[in-house]
């Protein structure tokens, strides 16, 4: 039964889109290790039908989407920091929003050189 | 309609449990957290940043890594401390979203009973894992197996 509209926790800004990109990022990487340790599994069935499953893993289309893996696994990383700065640090709730800043800044950081790598290895054959 | 209303943060519930699993769970995430950064970070760093990165990728790789007793506790460190940091995040994102009780037990069951194969299956496969299969092309295999 929908509930009638109340009051809410939600607050906006940056400490709750933060936490719900936090959440997004997280089951999104968390199902992407189920089919990772099932891949991987194939090594154990032979070298052929390992071989032709990361074959797959080498097409642009994936190329594309593991570039959006690593960016959703650097930003939970760097955001799981922050978020234990603010449990731990005593100055950290006050320093969330800056700290959000510096997550986004070393997102771009590691990113930058990771796309350039990457995307030359999937798209440069 | 009668507007719900929120129960202010610290109003007990129910006196039910008087454990400290969720605290442990809690201080979980967050050792866990700083560990599988490192972890993740060198395993990303090492497949697809060195050398010719996600192209090299083949059979013979995970054999060479493998070969060595570092990288196979690395991956199986990353393999349990993923797969319980991942389970307690959705366990977590479960009992937030899934209000009807009969439900919420079923998407536990099923997320616990898919972690503990995938934790099985992937242990087995580091500890069980043979480079070189006897029947298998020797161009598909490492280097330092043995010639047929």
């Amino acid at each position: 039964m929908p509930k009638a509209p109340a009051g809410t926790l939600y607050r906006g800004r940056e400490g709750m889109w933060s936490w719900v990109a936090h959440r997004v990022t997280g089951v999104g990487i968390f199902f992407f290790l189920f089919v990772h340790v099932l891949d991987t599994a194939l090594v154990r069935v032979s070298p052929e039908a390992y071989n032709e499953v990361i074959h797959t893993y080498q097409t642009p289309i994936v190329g594309l989407m593991e570039a959006g893996l690593v960016g959703a696994i650097i930003f939970h990383a760097f955001n799981g920091i922050r978020i234990i700065l603010v449990d731990f640090w005593g100055k950290g709730p006050r320093y969330q929003r800056q700290m959000l800043v510096g997550v986004g800044v070393l997102w771009v950081v590691l990113m930058v050189p990771f796309l350039v790598r990457h995307l030359s290895h999937v798209f440069g054959g | 309609m009668t507007a719900t209303s929120i129960a202010a943060p610290r109003s007990p519930r129910r006196m039910r449990s008087r454990t400290n699993t969720e605290l442990y769970a809690w201080l979980f995430m967050r050792i866990s957290g700083v560990l599988l950064l490192v972890l993740v970070f060198g395993h990303l760093f090492v497949n697809l940043m060195v050398g010719e990165g996600i192209n090299a990728l083949d059979f013979a790789f995970v054999a060479g890594k493998w070969a060595s007793p570092f990288w196979q506790i690395w991956d199986l460190l990353m393999l349990w401390l993923a797969m319980i940091h991942g389970t307690n995040g959705l366990r977590t994102i479960i009992n937030d979203y899934a209000e009807r009780d009969m439900l919420r037990m079923w998407l536990k069951v099923g997320l616990y009973t898919a972690t503990a194969i995938t934790i099985v299956l992937g242990t087995l496969v580091i500890f069980t894992f043979d480079p070189c299969p006897a029947e298998a092309a020797a161009h598909l295999l490492p280097s330092f197996c043995p010639a047929p």
